[in-house]
């Protein structure tokens, strides 16, 4: 490759003017041994672009997802949180309103039983009414 | 679309996109990371991919995307990517480079360049593809890329000369 040709490549090249073709050309020129002294500082430039092109990726992709696993993950343990917080409210409320009722029971017996004496009272006053009425015909 | 034929469309550029992150995120670990993600998000999408003309471009742009919001969650937590932060691994690209100053001094070189340049360089210079598909790819006019384009290699050139007149002396 004439040195003229790289020159005015360089040029187009640092204008951005170039084709890939053009690049490629120019890549070739200074990766191969015979470059001028002159243009020498384009080396590593050029070696560079070239080295770079060859890191790949290799650690290995996944599509189905660990991660959104993960997600999920948290999504069902927030439901199980809220449900275990429910019935645990849940069982709380209805022990509160057996205790109520167990109380409310023991003050209704208490009170029929205190009814029951009033009761036997009234039914012996029926006998002073009944000895009354034998009394006063 | 079925899962090889998934694997048979977005496989080919994968590398393309691994190093694109690379170039911005810095880091190994990150790109892969980065390039995990995209493919979740391609194989979520799979189902719309045929509409896209070209796959590989909107590709390229999600990449570009997603590692422009990386850095700036970054830069939001107060984290300047800097090369210290990470531990590199041990890549074929590391141990050439450790043979060849000035091949690194290249890298330093892009990557003080502005975001948009760094991307182009990559695209063009390495990745090689036509100003018509970066355009795409950037949703720029081909002419804003080659002014671009021109402007990072300009600078590229001067500072790779400075540094070779200052070895020289």
């Amino acid at each position: 490759m004439e040195l003229t040709n790289i020159e005015r490549l360089l040029q187009k090249y640092l204008d951005a003017e170039t084709t890939i073709a053009e690049e490629n050309t120019l890549k070739n020129y200074f990766l191969s041994d015979n470059v001028a002294p002159h243009l020498i500082e384009y080396q590593p430039l050029f070696e560079y672009f070239s080295i770079s092109k060859q890191e790949v990726h290799t650690k290995p992709l996944q599509l189905n997802t660990k991660k959104t696993n993960w997600k999920w993950l948290s999504v069902a343990a927030s439901i199980v949180l809220l449900v275990s917080l429910y019935t645990g409210y849940e069982k709380n409320q209805q022990r509160k309103a057996e205790k109520i009722y167990n109380e409310t029971q023991v003050a209704f017996n208490m009170l029929s039983t205190n009814l029951n004496k009033g009761n036997e009272a009234i039914a012996q006053l029926q006998y002073f009414e009944t000895a009354k009425n034998k009394v006063f015909k | 679309m079925n899962q090889s034929e998934f694997l048979k469309t977005v496989m080919p550029f994968k590398d393309k996109v691994f190093r694109l992150a690379k170039r911005l995120l810095v880091s190994t670990e990150e790109a892969e990371d980065a390039t995990q993600e995209l493919y979740f998000k391609l194989w979520n999408k799979k189902e719309n991919l045929k509409e896209y003309k070209s796959v590989e471009a909107f590709a390229m742009t999600m990449t570009k995307n997603y590692c422009f919001d990386r850095l700036k969650s970054k830069q939001a937590s107060n984290l300047t990517l800097v090369h210290s932060n990470y531990k590199e691994k041990d890549t074929s690209l590391d141990k050439k480079t450790d043979l060849n100053d000035s091949v690194s001094i290249v890298h330093q070189l892009i990557e003080n360049l502005p975001e948009q340049q760094k991307i182009i360089i990559q695209l063009r210079d390495i990745e090689q593809y036509e100003f018509d598909e970066i355009a795409k790819m950037l949703d720029l006019k081909p002419t804003a890329i080659r002014v671009s384009l021109s402007r990072a290699r300009k600078t590229i050139r001067e500072q790779l000369i400075k540094q070779h007149n200052y070895g020289i002396n």
